[in-house]
């Protein structure tokens, strides 16, 4: 094993392998596998590529996942940034816009080098750190470049991944199987929604143009592990005494970091991608470890040969046009599947004459809560906003409904509880299966009948006892823990019509009372976040 | 239509030759009417004879009647809307039935959401009136028709619909159902003197033969036939099938036997008109182990062939209703009737046994009339029941984890739940308000049976 490591590593000093490809492979794998874990609401492709998220930057530092964090940092001391072209999926999904906007013979070394904006970084890096520090989740979230891809296939790609999802569904009522099954598709928080997309366009415009401006102004992992990057062991090294001073390298560098005229790499920017290596002519730039004793030869100045050879095929060529067409037509389609859904809401009244059909229901509103619901495993309401990066890999995965994104400026992004498509199941432990953060931690199914996130309130004037002078008792018997006893409505009269009286001490909050409540927009009985939770 | 509209349109100027266009356009329009029955070719591949249906005579009037009859409770709607009746799809369904031999229609003003008469009266008007032979009730189930008024109303309503002027077969409708029976006969007919009111339209000739409809309390069967004297009862109309034949009261303790209530029947020389002979299509939609049993005796006959055979043996029925949706029913049901074969002893006895056999399977005995609807509270309390039955059926509902086919009976039942009914129309929005119970023809204690299900169906959603 040993051997072989360090066979390959001499193969990888003589640039003997090709980099750059490798690089792509990988950073093609990574980007799948972290796409298909927001786009999967089955939750069965987590089991096997959950390590995905759970090996990005800040996810494993809120976890204080020192594992991953001392394995993330050898990597970058040793490779320099390969976290940013390989394992960030925000950093790949720029290299495709990248590649797009380099596409033609024309444009295909189009960057020029220009000086760090070391202002920007520091700023951004600063802000970051303070609102991490001061618990400000909203601004941590939303500077989270995971968390924004999150954020972006989540509320952009998943929806088109859906629908297609919904034709095989489609097809697969007709033929009897049932191997896929309906998924809604709804926005679920209208600003983090507005967010994804602003920064989807923002992020795509600027890798279209210039590269790796994002990762190298705004992004604070980017700026952070760019401190560490200049003292990489392997770093790619101008060998002057073989530069003609073409400027392909620099030209072609999506980081701007390559001053070709001085010879010089801005180590804290460059993401090794190993694209100036293949794009030198004269192969005089290697990924090495730089000795002290390399020669400045003066260069002549030849006249570059090579410059329009091929360049090597990238795999990911074909999977970018998919990727940049899929989003559009997402938000176009959302707005389509939004009137669809109110014209079906309005459609339910219908003339009755004698017997009938079914009766129109008001979709239910969300009750104004005093203190927001976070799911089980989440702990409390300040362990949720400390840790949680907004990227929604449980709220993507959520399978009742119930998570979304918070619009609340404190928490915005991060989730939420709401019940009125579906309750908060007992069997159901997704989201704290999924959290990469540590915001939500896992918790068994025992656990989790044992955790109080909530608790119900009854609303007398919502409830049927009161509106239809029915006897109606849905809430007690959905009750998962028993927490609801029926109760007469007039004290001492057992043959009053029987209201909910719900034991706090049992209640846990999952919200099957408030879902399943018959009255509507407003449930008779909703459920009340706490700050901190409990177990009964 | 339209085909039978073009074929015959085609068909004139083929034997007029070229016409002025206005006058074709004239003489086309009314061609259809005209024709007694439309002259187009069957279809190709159908074997089914037009001259061969097995016809019962009414013993007062002596007319002919088809023994198969059309149900008119559940016409197709359109493909891409259920909310509107596919009125082009009902006119073909009633041309091709005409054709064949079919001449009862049974409607109500309340079927299909009260859309049924005036569909089937556009339908049947495109035909001479003395063509075919329409039922239709007085379903005044609601307390604000139980005044003479409204059900006079709703009477004259019914042959405005119809565009009639005389009703063949008139119904009191579904009498012997509500809390009690007898209770709730006497204000929907006898107090408020509907009753009389139609016996004296009978008397006028606008009513030819008048009957009534049962359902539940047996006290109102009997308490009618005991006063047949003086109410004359023309035809009555009752729920037969193998399975009822001895299990009715088993499934249910408020209904009463089909063997009782044809014998009462027959005893006193008063046709029988069936409805539910399949049950509203559980006795199609069987299991497996009962379609096996029933395709090994007759592998080319349907599965609901056996059902029809068994109603139209007995002698004193004078028609056997089926609610026919889908051209495929229609041709289906005529292959059994054009002409019925009878069933011999042997294949009653095979019946009866078969019968014994779907009792050990635990469906709900709910035939999709949908009187229960619409549950207040937004149920799809039919579509909750009809996707249970088909589980029950397919082996879907399994008892425990410990099942061995749990994982695959889970997923079967749960993703087929949500494709038959949308979620917030499911059992478990049940309020027990019991407003559903009293309009249940076969008497099923519906928040009882939705809190099972509701039940079921969580154990398998927390899947333990």
């Amino acid at each position: 094993m040993v051997k072989r490591l360090i066979i390959l590593l001499i193969k990888v000093r003589k640039n003997l392998i090709m980099l750059r490809k490798i690089r792509i492979t990988l950073a093609l794998l990574f980007w799948a596998a972290v796409t298909l874990l927001f786009l999967d609401f089955t939750g069965t492709i987590h089991a096997w590529l959950g390590w995905t998220a759970k090996i990005q930057f800040l996810p494993a530092l809120f976890s204080l996942n020192l594992g991953v964090l001392v394995l993330l940092l050898a990597l970058t001391l040793v490779f320099g940034r390969v976290y940013c072209s390989v394992i960030c999926p925000l950093g790949v999904l720029q290299d495709m816009f990248g590649r797009l906007g380099r596409l033609g013979r024309k444009h295909r070394n189009r960057y020029s080098y220009s000086p760090a904006i070391s202002w920007l970084r520091y700023t951004m890096i600063g802000i970051f750190a303070l609102a991490a520090i001061l618990g400000i989740g909203s601004v941590v979230a939303l500077l989270a470049p995971y968390s924004s891809y999150g954020r972006i296939v989540s509320n952009l790609f998943a929806p088109v991944y859906d629908w297609i999802n919904n034709i095989f569904a489609y097809f697969a009522e007709r033929a009897e199987s049932y191997t896929f099954y309906r998924k809604e598709v709804w926005i679920r928080n209208i600003p983090t929604f507005v967010i994804a997309a602003v920064t989807f366009v923002a992020v795509a415009v600027l890798a279209w143009r210039n590269g790796r401006t994002y990762c190298n102004t705004v992004c604070p992992v980017g700026t952070f592990l760019g401190f560490l990057a200049k003292y990489s062991w392997f770093k790619p090294v101008i060998d002057t005494s073989k530069c003609v001073d073409c400027g392909l390298c620099g030209r072609r560098c999506k980081a701007a970091c390559i001053n070709s005229k001085a010879h010089e790499i801005d180590y804290s920017r460059c993401v090794a991608c190993f694209d100036c290596l293949e794009n030198c002519s004269q192969h005089a730039i290697k990924y090495i470890h730089p000795r002290k004793s390399m020669t400045m030869a003066p260069n002549d100045a030849l006249v570059v040969e090579g410059m329009k050879e091929a360049e090597p095929a990238v795999a990911g060529a074909s999977q970018n046009q998919v990727k940049e067409a899929a989003p559009d037509k997402g938000r176009r389609g959302f707005l389509t599947g939004v009137v669809a859904v109110t014209a079906a809401a309005t459609l339910g009244a219908q003339e009755k004459k004698v017997d009938g059909g079914l009766a129109a229901i008001v979709d239910k509103k969300v009750p104004r809560r005093k203190t927001p619901i976070v799911p089980p495993g989440a702990l409390s309401l300040d362990n949720l906003r400390d840790r949680c990066t907004g990227c929604q890999l449980c709220v993507s995965v959520c399978p009742n409904g119930v998570l979304r994104p918070s619009s609340d400026p404190e928490h915005l992004m991060q989730p939420e509880c709401s019940y009125e498509r579906g309750h908060c199941r007992p069997e159901c432990t997704k989201c704290s299966e999924v959290c990469p953060a540590g915001a939500i931690r896992e918790i068994s199914r025992e656990e989790k009948s044992s955790v109080k996130i909530g608790r119900a309130v009854w609303v007398k004037e919502n409830c049927l006892v009161t509106t239809d002078g029915v006897e109606c008792g849905n809430c007690a018997r959905h009750c998962p823990s028993g927490a609801i006893l029926m109760v007469p409505s007039v004290p001492g009269d057992e043959n009053s019509p029987k209201i909910p009286a719900v034991n706090d001490e049992r209640c846990i909050g999952c919200g099957a009372c408030e879902h399943l409540c018959p009255a509507r927009p407003f449930s008779a009985i909703y459920v009340e976040g706490i700050e901190r939770h409990k177990t009964i | 239509m339209k085909n039978n509209k073009d074929i015959s349109r085609r068909s004139f100027l083929k034997t007029v030759g070229a016409g002025t266009a206005a006058a074709s356009l004239v003489i086309a329009g009314c061609a259809p009417k005209k024709k007694a029955a439309p002259e187009d070719a069957p279809a190709s591949d159908s074997p089914i004879p037009t001259d061969k249906m097995t016809m019962r005579q009414n013993p007062k009037t002596g007319e002919k009647v088809s023994l198969l009859g059309y149900g008119c409770m559940r016409w197709p709607t359109l493909p891409d809307d259920d909310q509107t009746l596919d009125q082009d799809m009902i006119n073909r369904l009633v041309d091709k039935a005409l054709k064949h031999g079919v001449n009862y229609f049974d409607t109500s003003p309340a079927y299909c959401k009260g859309r049924s008469e005036e569909a089937t009266g556009i339908a049947l008007s495109r035909h001479p009136r003395d063509s075919y032979f329409i039922a239709t009730k007085l379903s005044n189930f609601a307390p604000e028709t139980w005044s003479r008024e409204a059900s006079v109303k709703m009477y004259n309503d019914s042959l405005r619909y119809l565009k009639t002027d005389h009703i063949d077969y008139l119904l009191l409708h579904g009498v012997g159902m509500g809390d009690d029976g007898m209770e709730t006969l006497h204000a929907r007919y006898l107090d408020n003197g509907v009753l009389d009111f139609l016996l004296a339209e009978r008397e006028a000739g606008r009513i030819r033969n008048l009957g009534f409809s049962y359902h539940g309390d047996v006290k109102v069967f009997d308490w009618l036939l005991e006063n047949h004297d003086k109410y004359k009862w023309d035809f009555v109309q009752i729920q037969l099938n193998y399975l009822d034949w001895k299990h009715a009261s088993e499934i249910n303790p408020r209904n009463t036997n089909a063997e009782y209530l044809y014998g009462e029947l027959e005893k006193r020389g008063i046709p029988a008109v069936i409805m539910e002979p399949l049950l509203g299509g559980r006795l199609s939609k069987v299991n497996d182990h009962v379609l096996a049993r029933l395709k090994e005796r007759e592998p080319e006959r349907s599965v609901a062939s056996w059902a029809f055979r068994f109603a139209g043996s007995h002698p004193g029925v004078l028609t056997v209703l089926s609610g026919m949706t889908y051209m495929e029913h229609l041709e289906d049901n005529l292959r059994s009737f054009c002409p019925l074969k009878p069933l011999t002893a042997e294949e009653n006895e095979f019946l009866y046994r078969t019968a014994d056999l779907m009792m050990q399977y635990p469906t709900v005995p709910c035939n999709d009339c949908k009187y229960c609807m619409p549950c207040p509270y937004g149920l799809d309390i039919p579509g909750v029941l009809m996707h249970y039955n088909k589980c029950v059926n397919e082996g879907n509902v399994p008892e425990g984890n410990q099942d061995a086919e749990w994982r695959r009976a889970r997923r079967a039942y749960l993703v087929s739940l949500d494709r038959a009914v949308a979620p917030e129309r499911q059992a478990d929005r049940c309020v027990g308000c019991r407003k559903c119970v009293e309009h249940c023809p076969q008497g099923i204690d519906i928040p009882a049976e939705m809190q099972r299900i509701s039940d079921v169906t969580e154990r398998l959603r927390q899947n333990a």
